[in-house]
């Protein structure tokens, strides 16, 4: 089992304030203010960069990004820890770095919301003379019909025909928002009204499987640019899920769809469990707060989405009994109790899953206040849930109060700002960014150049996100004083 | 929870049909309360003041 995946979170921008600009310069500004990047930033290298080709075999027209020199400073903010901070379209965004284990991706993630938050401190002291202040939210949608994403990527072989990939996630995903929903007030794009529901981004999907991630989205996008050896790999890019601000939500969230992509790399299925109308189905499950409701099978029997969840947990249980990794054996025990609880009264799970702890603010909120969900204070409760000002953010509070349960402590958190992964590729990215900070042309996912003492350019290519890390590295990077010393130690492709 | 529970099946035998609230219970559900009612008061603070034009205000461009 080679697990290894990323996530990427767009965040939402408010603005106080007269005159304030359009959306793209204010996400320039936030990005621009990080206290984590140089002046002198390196380049994002877009060679690699191709979202136009189709998992289904084909590719579209369409331009390609390709930035001029100036305006790629302004938006890529290549991380010292293997991450990426950067505009995309009209929103700050930031990538994780290349993770083999659900634990450190929530660090990583977590590292992600901390560099947004210094970013956003130093923005707001920039600006406070002229009346202007930003607030940055960690979520999906603005109420108006309009959504932001938060995307996985998990690699996985491409021995595995896509239609497998699928037919096999295509229920898992319906059914993940059960423990991964962030929870959202009201309804949206047309959808049928609804107090509460559990999933954020449920209203927006519109069909089963397309290329576009911005309009019609897709439950399974195809968008194929694995970022890698594209003979061997792909990179499963995954578009249905929240962006949680609880961490034992990131993580089973991402675990569990890691271990269940594994086992189908090898060869277990799990049957019967096809659903008749997923996309109809995605907003039945995150309408349904008791977790009663069932789903209608396509091969006529109906489900309630715990019970088809617990079909790929023990599955999972069945396929990796022998394995001993801790984070595994966690994965599964935790994914077991989880499902448990939530089958029984899933408020007992208000300490851990977001939508519930957020609905049971909310309740005891309303309940004090005498106000409906229509009120105007609940809407924004519902928001400012996410709000990454650890001063201000609702979930902070809680967190702060001792109301909520972590995977991580903070002193993983504080390490993960500024180092990378050791397991993957992230770590000669990341490494490099630091310790050649003025040598570093650019970089990417694939890649790093340097500025040679020559004058030339010179491109080291990280092609299998599995190597470039410490155990392969590691020593070459430490006995390196200086660039040319690092590339005479190796061996480049001409 | 076996503890308050088994106190209070004894008070009820004592008591026949009236059944006293268990303190120990009252107790731990007031700090609850308490512990609740601190974080409300908490929350108050810290939402945005003008939650309508807030949210009305909140608009996004659609992202992927």
């Amino acid at each position: 089992m080679n697990p290894l995946f990323g996530t990427e979170t767009e965040y939402g921008v408010a603005v106080k304030g007269d005159g304030a600009p359009d959306p793209v310069s204010n996400a320039i500004f936030l990005v621009n203010s990080s206290p984590f990047v140089s002046l002198s930033t390196p380049l994002w290298d877009y060679e690699n960069e191709n979202p136009l080709l189709d998992a289904r075999g084909f590719e579209v027209e369409g331009d390609r990004e390709r930035p001029g020199p100036e305006y790629n400073r302004m938006l890529n903010k290549p991380l010292v820890n293997g991450g990426r901070l950067y505009v995309d379209g009209a929103h700050p965004e930031y990538s994780t770095p290349e993770c083999v284990d659900a634990r450190a991706l929530v660090a990583h993630e977590k590292a992600g919301e901390r560099i947004m938050e210094a970013a956003l401190v130093a923005a707001n002291r920039r600006k406070r003379e002229m009346g202007v202040g930003f607030s940055v939210y960690k979520n999906n949608t603005d109420g108006k019909g309009n959504s932001y994403g938060y995307h996985e990527n998990y690699l996985v072989s491409r021995t595995v025909p896509f239609d497998t990939l699928v037919a096999q996630m295509t229920p898992f995903f319906v059914t993940r928002p059960i423990f991964a929903g962030a929870g959202k007030v009201g309804s949206e794009h047309r959808s049928e009204a609804c107090d509460y529901q559990l999933s954020q981004r449920a209203d927006f999907f519109e069909v089963l499987i397309d290329l576009n991630t911005m309009v019609k989205r897709p439950l399974i996008n195809t968008r194929d640019e694995p970022h890698c050896d594209m003979g061997r790999w792909r990179r499963f890019h995954v578009i249905v899920g929240d962006a949680n601000m609880s961490e034992v939500s990131t993580y089973l969230k991402v675990g569990t769809t890691a271990l269940v992509l594994a086992m189908i790399e090898q060869g277990r299925e799990v049957k019967g469990v096809e659903i008749e109308n997923p996309v109809r189905a995605i907003r039945e499950v995150s309408r349904d707060l008791t977790l009663k409701k069932t789903l209608r099978l396509s091969r006529g029997a109906a489900w309630r989405a715990v019970d088809i969840q617990r079909a790929y947990l023990e599955t999972a249980e069945a396929h990796f009994a022998q394995d001993v990794d801790p984070v595994t054996r966690d994965i599964l025990t935790r994914w077991r109790q989880v499902l448990e609880a939530l089958s029984d009264d899933p408020m007992r799970l208000s300490r851990s899953l977001d939508w519930v702890i957020k609905k049971r603010l909310i309740e005891s909120y309303m309940n004090r206040k005498g106000c409906a969900w229509s009120d105007s204070r609940v809407q924004m409760m519902g928001l400012q849930y996410h709000d990454i000002d650890r001063n201000k953010g609702l979930y902070y509070t809680l967190e702060r109060g001792g109301h909520v349960d972590r995977i991580v402590a903070d002193a993983s958190v504080i390490a993960a700002q500024a180092t990378p992964p050791a397991d993957t590729r992230a770590y000669f990215r990341g490494t490099c960014l630091r310790k050649f900070a003025k040598e570093v042309y650019a970089a990417s996912w694939t890649s790093v150049l340097f500025y040679a003492s020559d004058g030339t350019i010179k491109r080291v290519p990280l092609m299998d996100p599995h190597k470039g890390n410490q155990e392969r590295v590691g020593s070459l990077l430490d006995a390196s004083d200086t660039v040319d010393a690092l590339l005479s130690r190796m061996t480049l492709p001409t | 929870m076996a503890k308050q529970e088994k106190k209070k099946k004894k008070e009820t035998e004592q008591k026949g049909e009236e059944v006293a609230a268990n303190p120990e219970v009252v107790e731990q559900g007031k700090q609850t309360q308490d512990a609740l009612d601190d974080l409300l008061d908490e929350i108050d603070d810290v939402l945005e003041e003008n939650a309508e034009e807030f949210v009305k205000n909140y608009i996004q461009k659609g992202g992927q």
